[in-house]
């Protein structure tokens, strides 16, 4: 059981396996996620530069968001990414039915967080908080409240584009986890999906505090 | 070459830090504590973050070109914010 993994590194293709190709992969994958830093980037100076600007509305408006709503899904959120390392782990050490279960764990916690999402979309547009013709704001500034539920709109459907992406990659995943496709040596494509789904997590940590939380007292 | 099997352990305490931390910044936002409010909870957004990066996602055992790419992608926001406030915080209206 206590085998070594050893690597085969082919003279034509040497990183065919193992650490070398997982290194690369993480390598090009934080790559593409730091433009996806940038990508959010801007959203986040937006709302930076907006609340500056209307300070006042914008805490006024974020009391019209469900705080436990948002905290529940955070809550869920960071609870999938505990669940994703745990099926890294299992994919390094070549556990195909482990990281069948943890992928599936992570995929159920992902749609439990849409089906969230989706549900406070609904109030807000019963609400008419949906920034379309149809806006309607009891406040003194309906349009600097306006402001703050476009960002809010643009910025957690955004997010929720990635996280459907990222359960359907996960879904691929787990069906090959099942066919057994993964080992000790091939490993590298859990680590990058890994990556993309912490990267939504993380992005999830800076949107929930923003929006829900800017003044509650 | 050794591969890096990070213990269940490690996972477990990041994921209680971080769900503490959480139970912090809700708390947090419902004391009156004016402009230290969005300081607290920016900072306890960035350690949960951190802890993310770290520890879920590796960067503290990975090879040195992707911990420059990480912070290279982080320097970028900061320069694109950091720039942007150079502008609206100087304005006289």
């Amino acid at each position: 059981m206590s085998e070594k993994t050893t690597l085969q590194v082919h003279p034509h293709n040497p990183y065919a396996a193992g650490e070398a190709q997982a290194s690369l992969n993480t390598l090009g994958m934080w790559v593409f996620l730091t433009t996806e830093v940038m990508f959010f980037g801007g959203l986040f100076t937006g709302y930076m530069i907006l609340r500056l600007l209307y300070a006042d509305t914008f805490a006024e408006a974020s009391r019209h968001l469900d705080l436990i709503a948002g905290a529940v899904n955070t809550f869920i959120l960071l609870t999938s990414s505990f669940s994703m390392a745990l099926s890294v782990r299992a994919a390094r050490l070549g556990k195909n039915f482990a990281l069948f279960f943890f992928l599936f764990i992570t995929i159920m916690l992902g749609t439990a967080f849409l089906g969230i999402k989706f549900y406070e979309y609904y109030l807000k547009f019963q609400e008419g908080l949906i920034p379309t013709a149809s806006f309607v704001y009891e406040g003194e500034n309906p349009g600097q409240a306006r402001l703050f539920f476009s960002l809010y709109f643009i910025m957690t459907g955004l997010h929720a584009v990635h996280m459907i992406i990222g359960i359907f990659i996960l879904s691929i995943a787990a069906l090959m986890a099942l066919f057994k496709r993964f080992s000790e040596t091939r490993y590298a494509p859990i680590e990058t999906i890994g990556l993309y789904w912490h990267f939504v997590d993380l992005v999830w940590i800076f949107l929930f505090p923003l929006l829900y939380l800017i003044d509650r007292t | 070459m050794e591969r890096h099997i990070t213990p269940f352990r490690t996972y477990l305490l990041v994921y209680l830090s971080l769900i503490l931390l959480l139970a912090a910044t809700v708390g947090a936002a419902f004391l009156d504590l004016g402009f230290l409010n969005l300081i607290i909870t920016l900072a306890i957004a960035s350690v949960k973050a951190l802890l993310v990066i770290l520890y879920f996602m590796h960067v503290r055992e990975s090879e040195p070109a992707t911990k420059l790419f990480v912070i290279a992608g982080f320097i970028w926001l900061i320069i694109l914010m950091g720039l942007t406030l150079t502008d609206y915080l100087t304005r006289c209206s």
